[in-house]
């Protein structure tokens, strides 16, 4: 005689477990400790939250000619709004704003191109990573077809900030592929280069390695020939880049099963085959977000060029702010390009842990 | 091997069209410069040689006070992000998510060009207690060591021991009876004990000399310039932000079943930290802490920029400059990086042989 | 609870239940999770719950010993309550041992030291005394001869005998095993099932969650049913197996014995 079970009903949380007040009291003053953080916090709180509204906000400027015209406990955001072009361009002509603003959005629709199910993807990524340079630097710099030939000296602000970025990470990612290759390959001499090339610029300070090329790279060269020093400087960048790229793949590469490696041989394949064909696809899927951070360290290392005088973001700030009309709107400038960098910065970094949860999952055998 | 060959003979040739001399004689001559910030005695007329000594007195000393600094910073924001307090786990990820993203360079122009700068000038020194902070620099002051003082240290040393012996007695004694004293705290307390009463036997041998407003300036006391400063607080700051996210990501890695089956045995949660988790995170967390120590050390050398006079500014920046020598006084910065690079490699590779896990 | 109290309470329940669960009722934010259990358990007993996963088994056992906290009702072990205040807390949680499904042995600790690190420390035992009762414990699981390894180096079925050897080391008065073989390969279930058997038969008050219904028809005095958060049916062996009450309860054995 089998009895039929008749569920009980699901209730809800009793009234003091759940809800705003019981939320407070598990999180905020569970144990007299945690009260006494609670309130220090708050405390903190109290001293840095209102001075920094009234001093961004409320008694902030936002029109002027010079920092004569800002109030005095307030920001100036005068500076930055009469400024703003030369943060963005650095010291570009302005009638010539058109070809770099041309140049992004080219860039943007390429990319966008992406999404686009009709288009050919290996077409694509071969025009944008060879058509693509060639065009974007004829636009920049011009000297021909009409265009008027603006030195490289001149670019500078978070165009030259992104500039030297972008190429920096893509120069230095075949670069790093090939270093890393070299780095496992069973020649004695090609891996003892690899090496001694990555570990040298690993255990020193990017400074040093642009200071090497801003001021050595002359010295090799016969008289009279001398590279450009943006170019100098970005050889720097893609070499120390390079290095870290590397290591990040070559975690990658290590990270694949022998079996893949194997397999590869069995089928006949050679060397350059497998590696393109089998190995490498999975090497540098497991490793994006590896090579999402080096992007994001170099990206916070182009600050540096600073120091061997090219104008950059923060460049084009400490050249404003200590011009005699905006003498004493250093924090303006920091807030300003430190928000920016941030925002570049934090995305990135955000995108980055999204890849890697997804790859997580994709990876997760149990 | 054509190529080296063509590269080296340009080489020759431009070095010799520009008078550059080759070799590392430099560092016998005259240096010419002075130098702000020296820990040894310094003065124009000293070599190359002592300007390089001095220099990497000055980033040894900032480095290691940065790597100290960070890193006790660094663990307290990292356990902050765990806490179960709401508050302080959002108001330490804000600190980590803001220092981590934003250029080094930038935080120590900002210490430097807007805080430090903004300090009033001597005459208006802000005053805590017997420490004057101004924008030439913050005075504190000065310890001078009198007769007495080396009975004090070693008063220290007695202290050391001391709590060394009495760690040694609780650990036998808890073996035999399984009873346990808190020895780690107590020989803290014997530390700080021996050595005041060392300090009160011989009299207090230590005066000090008080920074003051004389005419212009400050005199006496001790001075921390203000780059020094700047690139102390930017380097400790910004390394920090990434040492706190080890720390939660190594303590995060130990498995929550080890703590349920270390509380399922009747340990109080302080023993549970201690014994079980801790260990099991330092592990994971060493590796990743030695190679921030080395980015902060190899970040130093952005001080060049505000001209704190540490290695690559001496050497790489006015040296390379006066003598036109740039290859070996490069040569030399990166010699000096590299070692240490090397010697903390070492290091790691012995913590982590020692540290792993016996398996199958 | 003064220490004479808590002494004169666990004098009487002697006699009585060893736990009781008063319309127990937990939630994980807004989800029912174990609805109004009403169960004792008398010393000695062996109880073996079993159910379909997500029905509150092991959440149910984990209340015991405080890894998981209730919302509502109360349980009592040992006439003790188990409830917000540490000095309870504790104590308990020194009478109670658990065997987890995943063992959770100490990877940085030798078995050795995984057994003694709680008398040491919580029981205030000197160390020799505590490697002797370990190495007792050892080879009664007949593992003796690997307590120098390290948990990295053993199966799956020596680390859970390990684990069972840790948690009898702190002399409990109950034994919880949460899924004990159910991280197992099959070969190694059996040599778990031994011990527990043993244990059983030694009279340790048990309470199992399960799915190896072999062990509760062998060992346990009563099986519990489980079912979305609250017990359906729980009753012999004998009876429970071969006549039970409910559909749900004939359902979940239907499947779980036919293959």
């Amino acid at each position: 005689m089998t009895k039929i079970f008749k569920a009980s009903p699901s209730l809800p949380p009793p009234v003091n477990s759940v809800g705003p007040v019981a939320w407070i009291r598990q999180n905020l003053v569970s144990t007299p400790f945690n009260t006494a953080l609670t309130l220090i916090s708050l405390y903190i709180l109290y001293l840095l939250v209102p001075p920094v509204i009234s001093w961004a906000i409320i008694n902030a400027t936002w029109d002027g000619e010079s920092k004569a015209d800002c109030t005095a406990g307030g920001a100036c955001w005068a500076f930055i709004r009469v400024r703003f072009d030369q943060f963005m361009y650095g010291r570009y002509p302005l009638e010539e704003y058109w070809r770099i603003n041309l140049g992004c959005i080219l860039l943007i629709v390429l990319i966008g191109m992406y999404a686009i199910k009709v288009v050919n993807k290996t077409i694509l990524t071969t025009f944008i990573l060879i058509a693509y340079p060639v065009i974007a630097y004829l636009l920049f710099a011009g000297g021909l077809l009409g265009l008027e030939q603006v030195e490289t000296e001149l670019w500078g602000g978070l165009f030259l900030t992104v500039l030297l970025g972008i190429i920096g990470i893509i120069a230095s990612f075949p670069l790093g592929v090939l270093l890393a290759l070299g780095r496992r390959s069973n020649m004695p001499i090609v891996k003892s280069v690899c090496i001694i090339f990555i570990e040298t610029i690993r255990a020193v300070p990017l400074i040093t390695i642009l200071f090497m090329a801003s001021v050595m790279i002359p010295l090799f060269l016969p008289d009279g020939l001398n590279f450009n020093k943006m170019l100098r400087v970005l050889i720097g960048i893609t070499l120390f880049s390079a290095a870290y790229m590397a290591e990040v793949i070559r975690g990658g590469l290590q990270a694949i099963p022998k079996g893949q490696y194997e397999a590869a041989d069995a089928m006949g394949l050679t060397y350059w085959q497998s590696m393109l064909l089998v190995i490498l696809p999975q090497a540098l899927k497991l490793v994006i977000p590896g090579i999402v951070n080096t992007f994001i360290a170099l990206f916070k290392d182009t600050t540096l060029v600073y120091i061997v005088g090219m104008f950059d973001l923060l460049g084009m700030i400490q050249l404003a702010s200590h011009s005699p009309k905006w003498l004493g709107t250093t924090i303006e400038g920091y807030a300003f390009s430190g928000f920016l960098y941030w925002i570049i910065c934090f995305s990135m970094s955000r995108y980055s842990m999204t890849v890697e949860r997804k790859l997580e999952t994709g990876h997760k055998r149990n | 091997m054509f190529v080296g060959y063509y590269l080296f003979s340009n080489l020759q040739a431009n070095l010799d069209k520009q008078g550059i001399a080759t070799g590392f004689g430099f560092l016998n001559q005259p240096a010419g410069f002075p130098i702000l910030i020296h820990l040894i005695e310094y003065t124009e007329a000293n070599t190359y040689g002592r300007a390089f000594v001095v220099a990497l007195i000055n980033t040894f000393v900032i480095s290691l006070l940065g790597i100290v600094l960070a890193t006790i910073i660094g663990v307290i924001m990292g356990l902050a992000r765990l806490s179960n307090n709401w508050l302080i786990a959002r108001l330490a990820t804000v600190y980590v998510e803001t220092l981590r993203n934003i250029p080094l360079l930038l935080q120590m122009f900002f210490w430097y060009f807007a805080v430090l700068s903004a300090l009033p000038g001597p005459k208006n020194s802000i005053i805590f207690g017997d420490f004057l902070m101004n924008n030439r620099g913050i005075y504190s002051p000065n310890p001078q060591f009198q007769n007495g003082f080396g009975f004090v240290v070693f008063g220290f040393f007695v202290g050391v021991a001391a709590a060394i012996a009495l760690i040694v007695w609780a650990k036998r004694r808890q073996t035999r009876t399984g009873i346990w004293f808190p020895a780690y705290w107590a020989s803290l307390g014997t530390i700080v004990a021996i050595t005041f009463l060392s300090l009160v036997l011989s009299g207090f041998p230590v005066e000090f000399d008080l920074p003051e407003l004389g005419r212009f300036n400050i005199v006496g006391g001790m001075v921390l310039t203000p780059e020094f400063v700047a690139v102390l607080i930017a380097l400790s700051t910004y390394t920090s932000s990434f040492i706190a996210e080890i720390v939660r990501a190594g303590i995060q890695s130990v498995n929550w079943g080890q703590t349920e089956a270390s509380r399922s045995l009747g340990l109080p949660d302080g023993l549970t930290q201690r014994l079980i988790v801790l260990p099991q995170a330092l592990r994971v967390i060493i590796p990743p802490l030695t190679s921030q120590f080395l980015n902060l050390a190899k970040n130093s050398s952005l001080g060049a920029a505000i001209a704190y006079p540490e290695l690559v500014s001496v050497v790489m920046g006015t040296t390379s400059g006066q003598t036109g020598q740039s290859i070996e006084t490069i040569g030399l910065c990166m010699l000096v990086y590299g070692s240490l690079s090397l010697t903390i490699s070492l290091f790691m590779n012995w913590y982590n042989k020692k540290m792993s896990l016996t398996e199958r | 609870m003064t220490e004479q109290n808590m002494a004169l309470a666990q004098l009487e329940a002697g006699e009585k239940a060893t736990i009781e669960f008063n319309d127990v009722n937990k939630w994980y934010g807004d989800f029912h999770v174990l609805k109004n259990i009403n169960f004792s358990i008398k010393k000695g007993e062996r109880i073996v719950v079993c159910g379909p996963s997500g029905s509150g088994k092991s959440t149910m056992i984990r209340c015991v010993n405080r890894l998981e906290e209730h919302q509502k009702g109360s349980i009592m072990v040992d006439g003790i309550e188990m409830n917000d205040n540490l000095k309870n807390i504790e104590a308990i949680r020194k009478d109670v041992g658990m065997v987890f499904q995943h063992f959770n042995l100490f990877p940085h600790l030798t078995i050795l030291e995984n057994l003694t690190l709680a008398p040491i420390w919580v029981r205030k035992m000197p160390k020799k005394e505590a490697e002797e009762m370990a190495m007792h414990y050892l080879e009664r699981v007949k593992i003796a001869n690997q307590a120098a390894k390290f948990p990295g180096q053993l199966s799956g079925g020596q680390q859970q005998r390990v684990a069972i050897a840790r948690g009898l080391c702190m002399k409990p008065r109950i034994m919880l095993f949460d899924e004990p073989t159910s991280a197992l390969d099959p070969e190694m279930i059996k040599e778990v099932l031994d011990v527990m058997i043993q244990l059983a038969e030694e009279g340790m008050t048990m309470i199992c969650v399960t799915h190896e219904m072999g062990f509760a028809k062998t060992v346990a005095d009563r099986v519990v049913f489980m079912d979305a958060g609250e017990i359906v049916e729980a009753n012999e062996p004998h009876k429970f197996f071969d006549d039970p009450q409910h559909d749900r309860t004939q359902l979940f054995l239907s499947q779980i014995l036919n293959h």
